[in-house]
């Protein structure tokens, strides 16, 4: 009976010492986390946190991907709560870098300088930020800024709930919709451009910080439209398709030079100045992205920055350093 | 028409059914019944047959060792779930280091040494019962309360998960370790005594010797369904991107249902059959879990 | 020294013998510190239900410092995170008993068909392999059946074999895998129950002429009734409380729904959703997370306690 029971345990922790093991020093083929050189480029280690918004998320995902070839040793997550969670947790101090895809409000501004965060802005690529519905919808492929405003304005709630009110050439359906939440800069930046004032939209939509749903959502629905930014149509295309804005079409080219508007903007991440100065995986990290944000938003599908945007990139980061 | 049944001594549960006569059976109300019975039991394996053959179709493609050794990507050709492999052991193993010493020595007091008689007992009873039906994401609740009171900001580390696993799975094992030890026999007991242990003696070298295997099922059990638990470490931010090892308990990390909640959210196809072959790999380890919870009743379950 | 044993005749019962004071065994100092440390760990558990509470309290009363009970109660518009905020919950209670709803209307039946085949109809052999096969519905971790609930009912069944009115996420879809996903749950209380009726019923049923399905109907049932009950409602609970089916079929649209094949938004789906963001301690949209984790916390309750005296009364009647 005592033999049995010996053989319970012993087998049962030499299962869970083998699996703690094996996780502690199995599973790295490239490179070790703990201070040592890594088989593969430099020796640095560390965490970068990143936080923010869905929209540039793909983009630092990709720089990290990249950048991991370079610096195995260094730690990089990417989280999305949204372009206004990111600044929430970066005016604490939680976050290196915050992943923006507007401006930071003045209020957020206040609320670093409150805390004693001292940032730095970088315009990391180009976005025109795109409103999509189903492939199979051939009636809504050009809409005004007006239309636009009707659909998704605070006045539309309840009511504007079929395709034909927004044009009676439009056929008896009911429209779904399907966009960014609260916390999210497209949210910010879409409400603002559209309907004037930030935050100002109807509610009986289908909200996410996850642009992927909106994707979902659309795919899914032949009645359905969405706004989210232009690399998650690029990713999917054939599952939606992007709507022309007063008869424009967004692309790289219309956003680069501005005739996609009002819906062409910048995207941004936001620097920590004391991680850049402190924490070399950070400054590592940093100069890799900007150096490299040609091949990175190629890589990610996103609109690259223009010369004239490369050039003041480079000029910012090096007054940090 | 009398009944031709010759049942003699039949024990209380329903070992063998009781015949009746066969015209009685062979009425078409009850043969119309009787399939009815046998169509559910259908329908649910089929539908079981159905998420199993649909799972492995669409996951098969990405079942190789780039699943298992590769970062996330976005490029579904070369992501992979290894961090949510790393991820999910060592969230399990802080789980089972905390949870199982708690919920057994629980059991004990509750078993061998609380008195049954003081509504106190009782109420513990009732509210360990409680526990186990509240929904899991009220843990994750739980948890993220805890850690904003003691002051910690990045919520996405491998010990804040495991405090919500924890105390999920805390009183299935208190249950469980519980009816392990009440099948161990009143002799056992009354023998060490009466040769003069103490109570604890008695516990501790003869009850809890005798009950581990059914001990061990138990906690295999739960563990396998501290696995596969999403809904509380959503809410502790184990959604996050991570390029890296999780590597320690204040670690950032990731586990294998996230993971698969993580790809299911997004359109491509290609995650999508990445969700369905780390669903295959969490199924494959949640089998293996239970056969071995299973072997180890069979073979070392003592009959008294 | 002596021990002083109390005889009693039966069985072996396996129930410990009464606590240590009425034996006088030689006492050794650690054990006291041994039993104090059962009883901490057995505290435990109340620690733990006195700390939810505690946990989702304190942010929800901060909530309902700002909003009143009765508007989060009966309000119908929910929409906690906007500008133009409201914080009717009604949707999300509304959308939570649509898809138990749906979840019972398949879960009952089969659980319960389920269930007195194995327990009335089925050979011992053949119980002893189809029953934990019913298990494996139990174990399959809800994730996967969330990814089952939107690629193959939503998108292949629904939108394309049936052709339904119905776009990426519905209620309908979530309900229906979260009922195949409690089918073991009622089955096997059921199952329970309907066995621990005595063989003496049934066979005094066949002695009147009754065949299988009558003595089933007419006299297992209703013997077992209150056990049942049990089942179906801790199959309630298990439904209200299911988070990641919805989270993953079922949308993210908070609304009063009318229509299943539409979307909706349940208590957990919007704590789900919510916490995929970020909410700072103290904020409203926080202390809203909690409010919600209360109201499904105390449904929950209710449910259980109900369930649990239904649970007693079928264990105690034989």
């Amino acid at each position: 009976m005592r033999k049995s029971t010996a053989k319970i345990f012993a087998s049962t922790a030499l299962v869970l010492v083998g699996a703690l093991a094996l996780s502690g020093c199995g599973g790295q083929p490239s490179g070790g986390d703990t201070s040592g050189s890594g088989a593969s480029g430099g020796g640095l280690t560390g965490s970068v946190n990143t936080d923010g918004s869905s929209t540039v998320a793909p983009l630092t995902e990709a720089a990290a991907d990249l950048f991991r070839d370079e610096e195995s040793g260094v730690n990089v997550s990417v989280a999305t709560s949204g372009t206004g969670g990111g600044f929430k947790t970066f005016c604490a101090g939680e976050t290196d870098v915050s992943n923006a895809s507007r401006p930071i409000k003045d209020e957020e501004a206040a609320d670093c300088e409150a805390a004693g965060i001292k940032y730095t802005e970088i315009v990391a690529a180009n976005d025109g930020l795109s409103v999509i519905v189903n492939p199979e919808n051939d009636w809504a492929e050009d809409l005004t800024v007006e239309q636009l405003n009707l659909i998704w304005g605070p006045e539309a709630e309840g009511k504007i709930t079929n395709w034909n009110q927004v044009d009676p050439s439009f056929p008896d359906q009911a429209i779904t919709l399907f966009g960014a939440g609260t916390d999210s800069g497209t949210f910010d930046y879409f409400t603002e451009e559209i309907n004037g004032e930030d935050g100002a939209i109807r509610t009986d939509y289908s909200p996410s910080e996850d642009d992927n749903i909106t994707i979902q959502g659309v795919a899914g629905d032949v009645s359905a439209i969405g706004f989210l930014g232009l690399s998650y149509v690029e990713e999917n295309e054939g599952v939606v398709k992007a709507v022309a804005v007063d008869g424009v079409m967004p692309s790289t080219e219309t956003v680069q030079d501005g005739t996609y508007t009002p819906l062409g903007r910048p995207l941004f991440i936001y620097v920590n100045n004391a991680s850049y100065v402190d924490k070399e995986q950070v400054k590592s990290f940093i100069d890799f992205y900007v150096a490299n944000s040609a091949e990175i938003a190629e890589r990610a599908l996103f609109v690259p920055l223009t010369e004239d945007q490369v050039t003041t990139a480079t000029d910012e980061l090096a007054s940090l350093g | 028409m009398s009944p031709t049944s010759t049942t003699a001594t039949q024990p209380l549960r329903a070992s063998a059914p009781i015949a009746t006569g066969r015209n009685g059976e062979m009425r078409p109300s009850a043969l119309a019944f009787l399939l009815l019975l046998w169509l559910s039991l259908f329908v649910a394996f089929a539908v079981l047959i159905t998420l199993l053959i649909t799972i492995f179709l669409t996951g098969q493609n990405k079942l190789s060792t780039a699943l298992l050794f590769n970062f996330p990507s976005a490029d579904p050709d070369e992501a992979g779930a290894r961090p949510a492999i790393l991820g999910s052991v060592w969230a399990i193993g802080a789980t089972a280091v905390m949870t199982l010493p708690l919920g057994i020595a629980a059991a004990v007091h509750l078993e061998e040494f609380a008195d049954r008689k003081r509504w106190f007992n009782r109420f513990i009873e009732l509210n360990v019962q409680n526990l186990a039906a509240v929904p899991s994401i009220v843990y994750g609740l739980l948890a993220l309360a805890f850690l904003s009171m003691l002051g910690v900001t990045n919520k996405n580390i491998v010990i804040g998960g495991a405090f919500a696993l924890t105390l999920l799975i805390l009183p299935v094992i208190i249950i469980a370790t519980r009816e392990a030890l009440r099948a161990v026999p009143r002799e056992i007991r009354d023998g060490s005594l009466a040769l003069g242990a103490t109570q604890w003696q008695t516990t501790w070298r003869q009850v809890l010797p005798a009950s581990v295997p059914g001990i061990a099922t138990g906690s295999i059990l739960a563990l396998s369904r501290a696995l596969g638990e999403a809904a509380p470490l959503l809410v502790l931010g184990a959604l996050v991107y991570i390029t890296f090892d999780p590597n320690g308990l204040l670690s950032g990390y990731t586990t294998l249902p996230i993971q698969i909640f993580n790809w299911t959210g997004r359109p491509q196809e290609g995650f999508h059959e990445l969700a369905g072959a780390t669903s295959i790999l969490l199924l494959a380890v949640l089998i293996l879990m239970n056969a071995l919870a299973i072997f180890i009743r069979n073979k070392f379950q003592k009959r008294w | 020294m002596t021990a002083i044993i109390e005889r009693r005749g039966g069985p072996a019962s396996g129930r410990a013998p009464a606590p240590a004071s009425s034996f006088a065994g030689r006492r050794r100092p650690g054990e006291f510190l041994i039993k104090l440390a059962l009883r901490l760990a057995a505290a435990v558990t109340v620690v733990t239900t006195v700390g939810i509470l505690i946990a989702l309290l304190i942010p929800s009363l901060s909530f309902f410092a700002e909003v009143p009970v009765l508007e989060f109660l009966f309000g119908t518009r929910w929409a906690p995170r906007f500008a133009d905020a409201s914080f009717g919950v009604l949707p999300l209670v509304t959308a939570t008993l649509w898809t138990t709803l749906i979840a019972l209307l398949v879960a009952v039946p089969f659980g319960l068909g389920a269930a007195t085949l194995l327990a009335e109809y089925a050979r011992p052999r053949v119980r002893k392999v189809l029953k934990p096969l019913l298990e494996i519905l139990a174990g399959i971790p809800t994730v996967v059946y969330g990814f089952f609930a939107l690629q193959f009912v939503q998108g292949t069944v629904l939108r394309d074999w049936l052709h339904l009115p119905t776009g990426a996420f519905s209620v309908l879809a979530a309900g229906l895998v979260m009922g195949v996903m409690i089918i073991p749950t009622i089955a096997s209380i059921a199952e329970d129950a309907m066995s621990a009726v005595p063989q003496a019923l049934r066979q005094g049923s066949a002695a009147l002429g009754a065949n299988r399905m009558q003595t089933t109907l007419r006299v297992v049932f209703p013997a077992a009734l209150s056990g049942i009950v049990a089942a179906v409602v801790l199959g309630i609970s298990r439904a209200v409380g299911e988070t990641m089916i919805v989270a993953i079929a079922a949308g993210n649209q908070a609304q009063l729904v009318t229509n299943p094949l539409d979307q909706g938004q349940t208590m957990t789906g919007f704590i789900a959703n919510a916490a995929l963001g970020d909410s700072r301690v103290g904020s409203l949209e926080y202390n809203t997370l909690f409010a919600v984790g209360l109201l499904l916390f105390l449904i929950t309750l209710l449910i259980n306690f109900i369930s649990i005296r239904f649970v007693r009364r079928f264990r105690e009647a034989y």
